[in-house]
């Protein structure tokens, strides 16, 4: 189980990295969402791994698994799901304003510009 | 307890959701709500600096559970000098932006702006590092919000380009958080400064990969070379009150560097001495060359104070790579420092930019400006105190510096790039000022034959002159200024207080 979780969130943040490299927004959001995953299984993983067993001490069990990486788990999907949901509504304004997918902030041309200063 | 250290926290919480659902079309009465509060902010910032000022560590514990169990908010020096800091400019920039109708160019400006200082107040506060995590997570949500503010391409495009970043720096955080709980078994920091210190230093290399990432992840906000690429798009594209907001934002990455490192892997720790040390210092005077080189070779105003909060933050994260009581002494003056002159380049570019027409930031010249004499002198002053000239505490901030890196190993190179930036950076500022402000052409010279609007509120200049008033305060003051800065420098240097006041109890 160990090698199967440690390859998984290698595997998902080499994907994750590769695509945060890209040069649309699509694919970088994709990576950033493979990148969240990635990290709230080691999260996970940081209370070690254990099967079966109650997350709080009570009477009859011998052992128990780390509740408190659990519960910054929860915290940290709350937060990647909120920022996800930002970052493509921000992603998809940009798209429609500028008409293009790009991450690059085009360089200005040093003539004066109308609108907005 | 003392139920006044978690105000800063839950009072614009409270105002920002109420601002939402019940005034969301009321510009007037947000404005009104959004002063009130920060006016309250700032007494109750000014109260708990007061307190502080006794030397006492206060410990808020949430829920009223134990310390290494609960999490907690800590008051000492430190956390309050930068809770006052933020609430005095917070105050002072939306008086800005209110005067500047910037607020009213967009919905929910004043509730964004109060969940941002939310966010600040509380990274400031908080004892426990995965709570710094969500506190973090708090102000960079609303700063997404309000970095897009009034929207436009440019503005959402680099918009996307920093909430990307700080995904990605916010993910490395997590990565971080979990090694380290998965050494030690905990994330209250005093707690964890304990644990630290009993982990033998052959079996040390998680907590070193840990400290390390952490060490990524505030450097990222602090804006350390490499690290720096998005912030001279998302400062030189925000909104200016936003932008003079964000000056404190780069100090919360600072501020952290600084209490992670004294506090948990402080010079004591065999595992993790010196590990950041050398790195911090070799970024930071690189930060300062590319920042005080990016504003002589800046095209327009905008970038130009972006790249001036670059070099800003480079002399700071000098100082605070000393890790000594005189060293975080001077970083510490000079972070209020900076924070000031910076907010105040923003503000006086803006000034600039609505005054300009279609002219807007470029380095070009342009007709006279409505009320020139006044822009130019804000424009002065803010130039001074930018690149550390005297009279103004940049001077007396960059001479702590000086002073403090003096022993230091490399103190020739520090030294050096420190004045020779210094005179870069009056170059650059000489050259953008006299292009803007003295080589005016008549407006019927120019393309564009729309003469600016002679009449302009005077709100925003009375806002800059209180900046500058306040730069001119804290030179006048630089006494007991430095004072109380020393006495936080020296309780920061000796963590046992700390420590023993968040654990000792209950």
């Amino acid at each position: 189980m160990e090698l199967l979780m440690a390859s998984a969130i290698g595997v998902m943040t080499a994907a994750g990295i590769y695509l945060v490299l890209r040069m649309r927004t699509f694919p970088v959001i994709l990576g950033l969402a493979l990148l969240t995953y990635a990290v709230n299984y080691f999260l996970f993983a940081t209370g070690r791994l254990a099967v079966n067993m109650p997350p709080v001490l009570r009477k009859g069990a011998e052992t128990y698994t780390d509740p408190l990486p659990q519960a910054l788990v929860l915290t940290a999907i709350v937060i990647s799901f909120g920022m996800t949901a930002v970052v493509v509504m921000m992603a998809l304004g940009s798209y429609l304003s500028s008409r293009d997918d790009d991450v690059i902030l085009p360089p200005e041309d040093d003539s004066p510009r109308e609108g907005d200063a | 307890m003392n139920h006044w250290i978690i105000v800063p926290v839950v009072m614009p919480a409270i105002l920002a959701a109420v601002m939402t659902l019940a005034m969301r079309y009321h510009i007037g009465l947000q404005r009104v709500f959004s002063l009130a509060g920060s006016v309250a902010l700032l007494a109750v910032a000014l109260g708990l600096l007061a307190h502080a000022g006794s030397g006492a560590i206060e410990v808020y514990e949430l829920g009223n559970w134990p310390a290494p169990f609960g999490i907690v908010l800590v008051l000492d020096r430190l956390s309050a000098v930068m809770v006052a800091l933020t609430a005095a400019l917070a105050l002072v920039v939306l008086l800005y932006a209110i005067g500047s109708g910037w607020d009213a160019r967009g919905r929910n400006f004043h509730a964004l702006w109060q969940f941002q200082l939310m966010g600040i107040c509380g990274a400031f506060l908080t004892g426990d590092a995965f709570n710094l995590f969500v506190f973090f997570e708090v102000l960079l949500i609303a700063s997404y919000g309000l970095m897009i503010h009034a929207g436009g391409a440019r503005r959402l495009k680099a918009g996307v380009q920093y909430v990307i970043y700080n995904l990605l720096g916010s993910t490395l955080f997590l990565f971080a958080l979990g090694t380290i709980y998965a050494v030690t078994g905990t994330l209250n920091m005093a707690d964890l400064a304990l644990r630290a210190a009993e982990i033998p230093v052959g079996d040390s290399a998680l907590l070193r990969v840990g400290a390390m990432l952490l060490f990524l992840v505030f450097a990222l906000k602090a804006a350390l070379l490499p690290l720096h690429f998005w912030l001279p798009n998302t400062y030189a594209e925000a909104p200016a009150p936003v932008a003079a907001l964000f000056a404190i934002m780069t100090k919360v990455g600072a501020y952290a560097i600084l209490r992670f490192y004294t506090l948990i892997f402080g010079p004591d720790l065999d595992a993790t001495a010196a590990l950041i040390d050398t790195i911090l210092l070799y970024g930071a005077l690189a930060t300062l060359a590319v920042g005080m080189i990016g504003i002589l070779g800046a095209r327009r105003l905008g970038r130009l104070a972006a790249f001036a909060a670059i070099g800003s933050m480079g002399t700071l994260l000098i100082a605070i790579a000393g890790f000594t009581e005189g060293s975080s002494t001077a970083a510490l003056y000079y972070a209020i420092h900076s924070t000031l002159a910076g907010a105040l380049l923003f503000l006086v570019v803006d000034l600039v930019r609505e005054r300009r027409g279609a002219l807007a930031g470029a380095l070009v010249p342009g007709p006279r400006l409505a009320q020139h004499g006044m822009v130019t002198a804000l424009w002065f002053g803010a130039a001074i105190a930018t690149a550390g000239m005297p009279p103004l505490s940049g001077f007396i901030g960059k001479l702590l510096v000086l002073d403090a890196t003096r022993d230091m190993g490399a103190a020739w190179l520090i030294w050096g790039t420190i004045l020779v930036t210094s005179l870069v950076a009056i170059l650059g500022l000489a050259q953008a000022g006299s292009v803007v402000f003295w080589k005016t052409v008549a407006p019927a010279d120019t393309a564009d034959t729309d003469a600016p609007p002679a009449a302009q509120p005077a709100l925003p200049l009375v806002a800059c002159f209180v900046l500058l008033g306040g730069i001119v305060a804290l030179s006048v003051l630089a006494g007991p200024v430095v004072r109380y800065l020393e006495a936080t420098a020296a309780q920061l240097h000796a963590p046992a207080g700390y420590i023993a006041a968040v654990l000792g109890q209950g």
